[in-house]
């Protein structure tokens, strides 16, 4: 019987998914992932994880929750850094995620928590895919033809995602080919929705923001649709780079929107008490107030948020945006 | 130009001297208040931790009082400390006032960029060799300020008429604020100790043990954590802490119980494997210590939304069972007031003198 893997569909999930789903299943490997966030993984998570964490931490653990009886094996990669760029790592909980877990859940399956640090070398990638391999048995060509098809998945899913499709729609197109992309026509009004992976593309936990926006006529860009040159082109108008990987994602997206002047508005998506937003949250706001007096507003999202706040909120913001048009 | 600096702890005794003797004007910041709170909350983001807070608020009060430049630190992560700064900046820039933070990355990191900050610093006419004896003297006078402020909360369990060590710290202090030769700086160190030692004490007892870990801010800061060190020296508790801004009383002088330094990333293994900012990994290896040295609880103190802080707290239930001592964790913000602190110590205290009854009756038992 193959081994089964689980991978939870939160945190790096949208980040890097198709790279470690191709790169299992060419190994021999079941890869079993939990189902989209809903209410009983957010329960779960909020009654599992220590309180004052921040939601995505919750429902990291309800994930966990979710599927760790159904798995010989849980994979929650240890991501340390991706690039070189000042002093970047991740968010803390991105660096404890393993041990936090270990801490916290009981009747834990074994954990791969394979170390990511790519500055080490240029094949640093390819000597954490034969670490992981080894593990498995697997040959070396195995694990090379694993590791070969699996970047390929990653770049067609970031393909993919830069031409506009959301996560989840990009994910399933990669599973099963049909296209269900509904971006609105061109001269509508366009936003910039900035904020972290896990919580622009999880539809359960940002109560479905971009889909609102869309049927309510606005186009959504995303910081993945941009490339990854476009991105660094702007890293040098930070003073000092931010710690976070993701936080300088964001960042550095909401300097090509605020200067190239391509979308009406931005909305910063954050969650409740998460500690790097606080820093790049009011940085956008004083930016955006400098460049131009980009309409600004921010979202903070926790377990308790109810979706009509939100409706309100940005049918407000909607309706602003359409009239500040109106009036050029 | 008029200088200043953020206030953390006792330590503005040697920074108002440092500043001196380069012979700028000193801004001494007053000790964080209501007002400094309230000017912080006001201008920080929603979710910005207290250090962050108290600090904007300290260069808004010292802007009001005509300070011109802040010296800061700055910080490589992930620890969002790092960034302060640049985000004070931002926002005392937004406010409009005209004032500069300067504020020293850790030379590691950028050899060039401290350079060219200390020479900012230093007088034109100044050699460079009279400028680093100055700063070596400012910092023996941080290192002793550290010495005093221990010696104060060793003693403070076992002195008979309460308030008298406070009152001798003071003294000390004084004395040392007043000190501006390397001699006098050892002098009043001296006499420090002397006035401390003098203090009528009664070591009949076996006080509780307790040992402060968390935050550096938060720790250091007694205005920030209500003085909770001289709050449970007070209640007849001995508490040791674990972070001090020179390392030098940990190193120099003798603790009780303590078997010397050992490296905190090790004792954090197997519970926490990585670096993660801030001082999170600080914190479960320091509980481990004081496991190890045979303390009776450990107080762990994180401002609120401390990311650091939050995940050792989730790692620290793990730590306390299977190192068998009770750990509570107070998380501190502009809400958290002086009562309430009170008497979740007290009923720490209440806890931890119930289980040493316990574990003694067990031992007479067996």
């Amino acid at each position: 019987m193959p081994v089964r893997i689980g991978i939870p569909r939160y945190l790096s999930y949208f980040s890097f998914y198709p790279l470690w789903k191709t790169f299992f299943e060419e190994l021999g490997a079941d890869v079993i992932t939990s189902p989209p966030t809903n209410q009983q993984i957010l329960n779960a998570g909020v009654a599992e994880a220590v309180n004052d964490a921040c939601i995505p931490i919750k429902l990291y653990h309800g994930h966990i929750m979710e599927i760790k009886d159904q798995v010989d094996m849980l994979f929650v990669p240890r991501l340390v850094k991706l690039r070189k760029l000042g002093t970047e790592t991740f968010c803390p909980k991105f660096l404890a995620l393993p041990d936090l877990l270990r801490a916290t859940i009981k009747n834990l399956p074994e954990l791969l928590d394979t170390r990511v640090d790519l500055t080490k070398g240029r094949f640093e990638l390819f000597h954490i895919a034969r670490d992981i391999g080894e593990r498995f048995g697997a040959s070396l060509t195995t694990i090379t033809r694993a590791y070969y098809l699996a970047c390929r998945a990653l770049r067609r899913y970031n393909r993919l995602l830069r031409n506009g499709m959301l996560a989840n729609d990009a994910l399933e197109y990669m599973e099963t080919g049909c296209k269900k992309s509904q971006q609105v026509d061109r001269d509508a009004l366009s936003i910039a929705v900035i904020g972290y992976p896990y919580l622009v593309y999880d539809p359960y936990a940002n109560m479905d923001i971009v889909k609102k926006l869309n049927e309510s006529g606005a186009r959504v860009h995303t910081v993945e649709m941009l490339t990854p040159r476009q991105l660094l082109r702007e890293a040098k108008k930070m003073p000092k780079q931010m710690f976070w990987y993701y936080s300088n994602r964001a960042m550095h997206g909401a300097y090509h929107y605020l200067g190239r002047k391509r979308v009406d508005g931005i909305i910063h998506i954050s969650a409740f008490i998460c500690g790097p937003d606080a820093m790049l949250g009011r940085f956008m706001e004083i930016e955006a107030k400098e460049w131009g007096h980009m309409p600004f507003m921010t979202l903070s999202i926790d377990e308790e948020t109810g979706s009509g706040g939100v409706d309100t909120r940005l049918e407000a913001f909607v309706d602003m945006l359409k009239r500040r048009g109106g009036q050029k | 130009m008029k200088l200043t600096f953020p206030h953390m702890g006792y330590s503005y005794v040697a920074f108002k001297m440092l500043i001196e003797d380069l012979g700028y004007e000193v801004v001494v910041p007053p000790e964080p208040s209501k007002r400094t709170m309230d000017l912080g909350v006001r201008y920080s983001p929603e979710f910005s931790c207290i250090p962050f807070k108290v600090l904007l608020g300290t260069f808004l009060e010292t802007i009001e009082m005509g300070a011109e430049v802040g010296i800061s630190s700055g910080g490589v992560g992930p620890c969002r400390a790092g960034y302060y700064s640049i985000m004070q900046q931002k926002i005392i820039n937004e406010l409009g006032h005209d004032f500069k933070i300067l504020s020293f990355e850790p030379p590691q990191s950028n050899y060039l960029d401290f350079i060219k900050k200390l020479w900012m610093i230093k007088p034109k006419r100044m050699s460079w060799r009279t400028f680093i004896q100055l700063i070596k003297k400012g910092y023996k006078k941080l290192e002793i300020t550290d010495e005093i402020e221990f010696l104060m909360y060793r003693y403070m369990p076992y002195e008979i008429n309460k308030g008298d060590t406070a009152k001798a710290f003071k003294t000390a202090l004084d004395m040392l604020d007043e000190a501006q030769t390397v001699d006098d700086i050892e002098d009043a160190r001296w006499e420090g100790i002397k006035v401390l030692a003098k203090v009528p004490q009664d070591r009949s007892q076996t006080p509780l043990k307790i040992g402060i870990i968390g935050e550096i801010y938060v720790v250091l800061e007694h205005a920030v954590n209500f003085c909770i060190q001289k709050n449970l020296g007070e209640m007849g508790v001995y508490t040791d802490r674990s972070i001090w801004l020179t390392s030098y009383a940990e190193k120099n002088v003798f603790v009780e119980g303590r078997e010397g330094e050992r490296d905190v990333f090790q004792m954090a293994h197997p519970y926490l494997n990585e670096m993660i900012g801030g001082h999170g990994i600080n914190s479960i290896g320091e509980i481990v210590i004081y496991a190890k040295d045979g303390y009776d609880g450990v107080i762990q103190l994180a401002p609120f939304s401390c990311i650091p802080e939050i995940m050792a707290k989730g790692i620290v239930p793990r730590v306390s069972r299977e190192e068998g001592i009770p750990v509570m964790t107070v998380f501190i913000d502009e809400q958290t007031a002086a009562a309430g602190l009170v008497t979740r110590l007290e009923a720490f205290i209440d806890l931890l003198k119930r289980r040493r009854e316990q574990n003694a009756d067990k031992r007479q038992l067996a």
